[in-house]
């Protein structure tokens, strides 16, 4: 593997609430390869969009990024100036969010906002501006796209919108997009065009991207690597084939035996019994002890990374590795 | 957008004929202006004449449709105690009312919207804290209270400002100005100051409101998240989202502001017209009081009828929707 274009080490941001503290993101470290689709997956609440947020810089308070770091093409963005900061957002690094209606403004045309995004970073002249944003909406698969720009958003539907946002995004041609669940929104149909057009984009541009959801399905036809994510913790990660063939982190396995495809037709699907711990409260230890069938008096400790060829695994009672358990 | 508007005007149509028949009758309901007219001394046979002349001794639905005769004609009658006609009277006194309102409305929306914008992006701030008790005191301090209180400060102790009346005026277009001599400028300052107060602590918490909810939305943090400045995210994405309020408040305060002034213009002797309806009022002046508040609702109308045109002007949400 080349260098990464995006290493994260040991990342931990933190929310500050009056009922205490929040540990969103604790201990995330992963390297993102040029090119390369991470899948985050994780419940609701396990930490994957504010990891995906603190990458970018863009923890509101009371988060704060209380530790690690976030190497971007060689530059470390946790220590940067937020002028300079903002001067990379956009243009090396971007993102595209769940639900776009929420994130185009309704009253600016689309071609007022590509404008915006471009005058960012590069000073072009109006006319030079809409021809840079007419090509990236064809990019995207929009038609008629010079007309396009003189629309507001709410003549779009969803998934339209959606491809706006993903132009927007990959205006200048990023080395990293973050995706926080860009389709969970949209209609199913809509949902895998777009997953693969934005693959598609990905390998033509050399962008990389990390894909956050929720759905294992989903990333699982996308992604070349997993990072599962438990709460905000990575708890195993690895390449796609070989987590979904071969789990280590009882998690992981958990979720991939409730996915439909693994069930037989007519029986209930299987379920991770429990939910998913608050964040104010973590059991001592492994967090996902309190729902683990394996779990031990050694699960009070943390356990530790293994790591194993290009995989890693956060536990003491791994999956398919009887024989190498402790006594 | 055609159909839009010819909705709306026979909306107003029927609100101003519905506003007419209310005020009319209102009026003709209290006193009776005869006394005041003429001079207690005066013969039964002078009484009975001006009751003539003024048509007091019609029935009310016939004064009513006269009236009305004579306002689509554009004659509001005659005033009884000044005997010119009230146009000519609400005319001469407009200028020195709207010179007054809008200098203090429009100062009141920029520099209120300004520092609640601010207070909303920094809520935490000292700065913003500051911002906002000062704006709960023009909530809830009287504004004829606040207008001795500037008097007796600037024009009494200090003797800085003029405690009353319009100062020089220059004349533009047959028209006497104040805001355009020093002397005028310095006469409007403290009426306009006492007016702004309130309007002023009202967009504060418009706009802080406004920005605070629109600052944590999806939209921002996306335009974020495309390197945009926080100077430009404010100037083209925040002010645009948070205007509609602010415009709809803005002109009824327009417009209520115009109308009933009625408070700083006593107290610093303006003579405008919040001065003339509240004498018209106190010698049953009634031509001046029906044709004055008729006016006053004609104005809400049209303000009304803007703001919703400034609407779908700013949001194309609205703008198709009422095209479709």
């Amino acid at each position: 593997m080349t260098d990464p274009v995006l290493s994260v080490r040991d990342l931990r941001t933190h929310f500050f609430t009056r009922a205490g503290v929040v540990k969103a993101v604790d201990g995330v470290s992963f390297d993102l390869a040029a090119g390369e689709i991470l899948g985050l997956v994780g419940e609701s609440g396990s930490g994957k969009t504010v990891t995906g947020f603190s990458i970018l810089g863009l923890i509101d308070a009371p988060g704060r990024i209380v530790e690690g770091s976030v190497m971007l093409n060689g530059t470390e963005l946790t220590s940067l100036p937020e002028a300079q900061l903002r001067a990379r957002r956009g243009r090396d690094i971007s993102m595209v969010f769940q639900d776009p209606i929420a994130t185009l403004n309704p009253m600016l045309t689309i071609g007022q906002q590509m404008r915006l995004a471009i005058n960012a970073h590069e000073k072009l002249g109006r006319r030079a501006a809409e021809a840079r944003a007419a090509e990236l909406l064809t990019q995207v698969g929009i038609p008629s796209a010079e007309a396009r720009l003189r629309s507001y958003p709410h003549e779009f539907s969803g998934g339209m919108r959606q491809r706006v946002a993903i132009a927007i995004a990959l205006l200048h041609r990023p080395s990293v997009i973050v995706a926080d669940e860009p389709t969970t929104a949209l209609d199913v149909s809509i949902q895998a065009q777009i997953l693969y057009q934005m693959r598609d984009l990905a390998a033509q541009t050399g962008t990389a991207l990390i894909w956050i959801s929720h759905d294992l399905a989903v990333v699982s036809s996308l992604a070349t690597r997993l990072a599962v994510m438990y709460a905000g913790r990575i708890v195993e990660q690895g390449p796609t084939a070989t987590l979904l063939r071969d789990p280590r982190h009882p998690y992981t396995a958990g979720l991939i035996a409730s996915l439909p495809a693994t069930s037989k037709p007519g029986e209930p699907l299987a379920q991770i019994p429990g939910t998913t711990p608050s964040l104010l409260s973590l059991p001592p230890g492994c967090p996902f002890a309190p729902r683990c069938a394996r779990q031990t008096p050694a699960c009070t400790e943390e356990p530790a990374l293994t790591i194993e060829a290009d995989r890693g695994w956060r536990c003491f009672h791994p999956v398919g590795q009887m024989h190498e358990e402790p006594a | 957008m055609l159909g839009f508007i010819i909705q709306r005007f026979m909306q107003a149509v029927v609100v101003m004929a519905v506003m007419s028949v209310i005020v009319f009758c209102g009026v003709y309901a209290i006193g009776n202006p005869i006394d005041i007219v003429i001079p207690p001394e005066a013969t039964e046979e002078i009484r009975l004449n001006t009751i003539r002349r003024l048509g007091l001794d019609r029935p009310l639905y016939e004064q009513y449709f006269i009236f009305i005769g004579n306002l689509l004609q554009g004659d509001l009658g005659r005033s009884f105690v000044y005997n010119v006609p009230v146009l000519e009277l609400i005319g001469g006194r407009l200028p020195a009312t709207l010179e007054l309102v809008l200098i203090s409305v429009i100062s009141a929306t920029v520099i209120g919207v300004s520092l609640g914008i601010y207070a909303g992006y920094r809520p935490d701030s000292w700065l913003s804290k500051t911002i906002m008790a000062v704006s709960v005191l023009g909530f809830s301090v009287p504004s004829f209270w606040v207008g001795l209180i500037l008097i007796l400060t600037f024009a009494v102790n200090l003797g800085w400002m003029p405690a009353g009346g319009r100062g020089d005026t220059v004349e533009i277009l047959g028209i006497e100005w104040s805001f355009l001599t020093a002397d005028g400028l310095s006469h409007i300052v403290l009426p306009a100051v006492n007016l702004a107060l309130f309007k002023l602590a009202m967009m504060i918490r418009l706009a802080r409101a406004g920005t605070r909810e629109i600052m944590l939305t999806d939209t921002i943090k996306f335009a974020r998240a495309a390197g945009l400045s926080e100077a430009t995210i404010l100037r083209r994405h925040l002010l645009k989202l948070i205007s509609i309020p602010i415009i709809t408040v803005f002109g009824l305060e327009l417009g209520s502001t115009l109308a009933f002034a009625v408070v700083t213009e006593t107290i610093f002797s303006w003579p405008g017209v919040g001065k003339l309806i509240i004498d018209s009022i106190s010698v049953l002046d009634r031509p001046v009081m029906v044709a004055y508040l008729i006016l006053v609702a004609f104005l809400f109308v049209t303000i009304n009828f803007v703001i919703d045109l400034v609407f779908a002007l700013i949001d194309p949400r609205i703008r198709h929707g009422a095209s479709a």
